[in-house]
């Protein structure tokens, strides 16, 4: 009654081809990006902002290039982890390497020049060269993904999954045995050096919390935004078809090779991106393990519970897989004080944590028997219903 | 499309928020970020318990000169990233007094952000070694010594043991070392040490995801036959380590340990007597010191001990107390100059700095044998340097010698080279300590 296309009347293509056909849709999409880009940073905690959104936001980042390549082109990955890597290491060396624009074109040409810097209203806008750095990171992580998703055209599914991985091991070995990844850290770990973007600092410990989620949460929304449209278009229905049967997608004349090799250097964009802020925005340092192959598996657990090739299931899943844990652990020992006034032992740390394992572990197994297309189907399935209440048939 | 998100979040915010924790104004915080479950839980139990025992002795007691102290645990499971988040969870909860997160991982991490939050980060005998230049890094500490230090008191012993420095000309000497931050930390002070004394350094790192299958690494030694093993290994890993030196038949009596590898967990979890390998301290093992009696009569005679009774004394627990000793004793000097009360960021900082333990004072503690005498300076976070060794008879540990000082002349230049390039590459400019 309240939500349904009837009556709704598209007088134009661009009409007809939005994203949010419905006016309730767009509304509601209006009323959620005002809320997470206003009222939240205005009222929550600054914990909740870089302990629990940011790292979601992230994570949700990673989720949509995983989906791109195992949602949408159905091509197995076990290696986020290690592109995630590779995107917070050439960060790294980017930003040691050219520090600034000018920088990079003094190094190329010889000669120091001043580029115009104004000051409009507190920001700077020709300030975006570190954004111009994570693009570059971003690039070059889509070209390793792409050297990594050869194989894919020649095997598939579970095979693939298993070269996929060599991935993971071999750059994370190549991390720590390389010290010039690190610009010979005696450790190995390389601090990430504070950066700013339109003359606000967005990176590093002494930027406002704000700052940093809201940077966050531009690209976020740009990454949903592009992998939306990507496959509405050419390229990623050719994903789709390859996707439901690579056989019949190359009979009408799709090539398996440009699609499965666009999706791998897609979908590494992504994570690269994604790794680069998690080493800059989330743990201030680059270090492989926050890379690990645990971080591989709960990225592919983010698409498969939130559901496969839908973007909102992207956000769905990083919001279960990242969140949970930290909500549980919190709750948990927030019930402590009330077990001592009742005279009961209180939980351990350790207790908690296992707790934590074991209602994390029953939830997962819970949501995938309850709906294996995973979270995102949950909202599809509500959408219907609004259809077509108060009369359902 | 992002309604359900939203709300989730939303509803992760209300949560957050009724959950913080309401502090007294006069106690001064302790964030412990313990890690007591996953692989390095043998170790990471022993020196939390260690640290909440001596807190708890300190409120049965009154105090620090009347300014009761709290505390709050939180599990990292030495995860990055997780110690991140706890470290962000608790530091609003009250005056803190030091972060210790005892994981060479997340003290990386925490570098900038205590600075920026203006909290004391002590990182006692681990993390990244060029804090000790106080300079660069005003608000991380890292006595009693560095990774850096504790390697070249190790090779003082072994070029003793082989009849001075220049009969290592030749040798080969091993480091087995976990492949993650912590582990790396000695390699390019033993490089150097390889290149002044002549002797062959073979690496072998251990994958923290293989801690305990490290065999194909125990086959390279046991061909290689190095003559001296150094190991830096913390959680799964030593065990593992000692056992499989044991099948090879590797002499013990050359095989030693950093002070991460060689607690009584280490050994005992081997499986093998393991008689006769060394490790490092910088305090005595057994609960000898007087403070031990306190412990008993205090916390455990009525049942307020924090881990089991016969642990007492063992060496993780031990520095565990010692990280709450020098923690609370930098309050008390601290307190000398800002007053008893519970202390800002910067106040503790100061007493850090100005932190000088004569051994009168550790007697007075009661805590002889627990902290070595120690005197940090504005640019010298690291004190003296020096290590003990200690042996292990099948038993137990016993310490053989007596402190053996560190090469400063050597490590201290390349701790000042580690820091300028930190300063250049974050755009810090290292303050002035003279006055």
């Amino acid at each position: 009654m309240l939500y349904r296309e009837t009556g709704v009347f598209h007088s134009s293509y661009a009409a007809d081809q939005a994203i949010f056909k419905l006016p309730q849709d767009r509304y509601a999409i209006a009323f959620w990006l005002v809320v997470a880009a206003v009222v939240l940073p205005l009222t929550v905690s600054n914990y909740v902002l870089t302990d629990l959104l940011t790292p979601f936001l992230i994570m949700a980042i990673a989720a949509l290039g995983l989906n791109v390549l195992t949602g949408y082109c159905g091509q197995l990955s076990l290696g986020t982890g290690a592109f995630m890597a590779l995107g917070g290491y050439m960060t790294y060396k980017l930003v040691t390497a050219l520090p600034s624009a000018s920088a990079l074109i003094g190094s190329l040409t010889g000669v120091e020049l001043a580029l115009p810097d104004p000051v409009i209203l507190g920001i700077r806008p020709f300030d975006l060269w570190f954004l111009a750095i994570l693009i570059g990171a971003g690039l070059i992580t889509a070209v390793v993904g792409l050297v990594f998703g050869l194989p894919s055209l020649k095997i598939k599914g579970l095979y693939l999954a298993v070269t996929t991985l060599a991935a993971q091991f071999f750059l994370v070995w190549l991390f720590i045995k390389v010290p010039w990844f690190t610009n010979y850290s005696p450790a190995g770990i390389a601090p990430a050096p504070p950066r700013t973007l339109l003359g606000l600092q967005v990176t590093g410990a002494a930027s406002p919390p704000v700052n940093r989620y809201l940077f966050v949460l531009a690209l976020t929304c740009l990454a949903a935004l592009a992998v939306k449209n990507v496959t509405r278009c050419k390229v990623g229905r050719s994903w789709m078809a390859i996707r439901d049967m690579d056989i019949a997608a190359e009979m009408i004349g799709i090539s398996p090779t440009r699609a499965k090799l666009s999706a791998f250097a897609f979908s590494s964009f992504l994570i690269g991106l994604a790794g680069a802020l998690w080493a800059f925005v989330k743990i201030n340092s680059v270090q492989t393990d926050a890379y690990g192959i645990l971080v591989s598996f709960q990225v592919l657990f983010m698409v498969i519970i939130g559901g496969l090739g839908t973007v909102l299931g992207s956000f769905l899943g990083a919001a279960f897989v990242i969140l949970t844990p930290i909500l549980l652990n919190i709750g948990l020992t927030a019930l402590n004080p009330g077990l001592q006034a009742l005279g009961l032992p209180a939980f351990e740390v350790a207790m908690i944590k296992h707790i934590e394992f074991m209602i994390f572990g029953a939830l997962i197994i819970f949501f995938l028997i309850v709906e294996p297309h995973g979270l995102a189907r949950l909202w599809q399935i509500a959408k219907q219903k609004l259809r077509t209440w108060p009369f359902p048939y | 499309m992002r309604r359900v998100i939203t709300s989730g979040v939303l509803a992760a915010a209300v949560m957050a928020a009724t959950v913080g924790v309401t502090h007294a104004a006069e106690e001064q915080y302790f964030p412990l970020l313990v890690y007591r479950t996953g692989p390095y839980a043998a170790n990471g139990a022993q020196l939390a318990n260690g640290q909440i025992d001596y807190l708890k002795l300190i409120n049965a007691k009154g105090g620090v000169n009347g300014v009761m102290v709290k505390w709050e645990e939180c599990e990292t499971e030495y995860k990055t990233d997780l110690g991140v988040e706890c470290y962000e969870r608790l530091k609003g909860n009250g005056k803190v007094a030091a972060i210790s997160p005892f994981s060479t991982g997340i003290t990386y991490a925490l570098l900038e952000k205590v600075a920026a939050d203006q909290n004391v980060l002590f990182s006692m005998g681990y993390g990244r070694t060029s804090a000790a230049d106080g300079r660069v890094f005003p608000w991380v500490f890292n006595f009693p010594a560095t990774y850096w230090s504790q390697a070249t008191s190790i090779m003082k012993y072994v070029a003793e043991q082989e009849g001075g420095a220049d009969k290592l000309n030749g040798k080969k000497i091993a480091l087995v070392h976990l492949d993650h931050p912590y582990g790396k930390e000695p390699i390019p002070t033993l490089q150097k040490l390889a290149v002044d004394d002549g002797f062959e350094l073979l690496l072998y790192p251990v994958p923290p995801t293989s801690m305990t299958d490290q065999k194909s690494i125990w086959l390279d030694i046991r061909r290689s036959k190095p003559d001296w093993i150094l190991m830096w290994g913390w959680g799964a890993m030593n065990p593992t380590a000692i056992k499989e030196a044991s099948l090879i038949r590797y002499p013990m009596d050359h095989f030693i340990g950093n002070w991460w590898a060689a607690a009584e967990v280490d050994v005992r979890g081997s499986g093998v007597p393991a008689e006769g390998y060394i490790g490092a301290n910088f305090h005595e093992v057994g609960a000898k010191a007087p403070i031990f009696a306190e412990i008993k009569s205090e916390l455990y005679a009525k049942g307020q001990g924090t881990g089991p009774e016969a642990e007492l004394g063992e060496v993780l627990y031990n520095r565990g107390i010692a990280n709450s000793a020098f923690t609370v004793e930098a309050m008390v000097t601290a307190m000398k100059k800002y007053g008893n009360k519970a202390l800002s960021g910067e106040e503790i900082r100061w007493g850090f700095e100005n932190l000088d333990i004569t051994q009168a004072r550790i007697d007075e503690l009661g805590l002889t044998g627990i902290i070595p005498p120690t005197k940090v300076t504005c640019a010298n976070h690291e004190g003296s340097p020096a290590i003990k060794l200690q042996r292990w008879d099948g038993k137990s540990w016993t310490v053989f010698t007596d402190w053996i000082p560190a090469m400063t002349d050597l490590v201290r230049p390349l701790i000042e080279a580690d820091a300028a390039q930190y300063a250049k590459e974050n755009g810090i400019e290292p303050r002035s300590c003279e006055s």
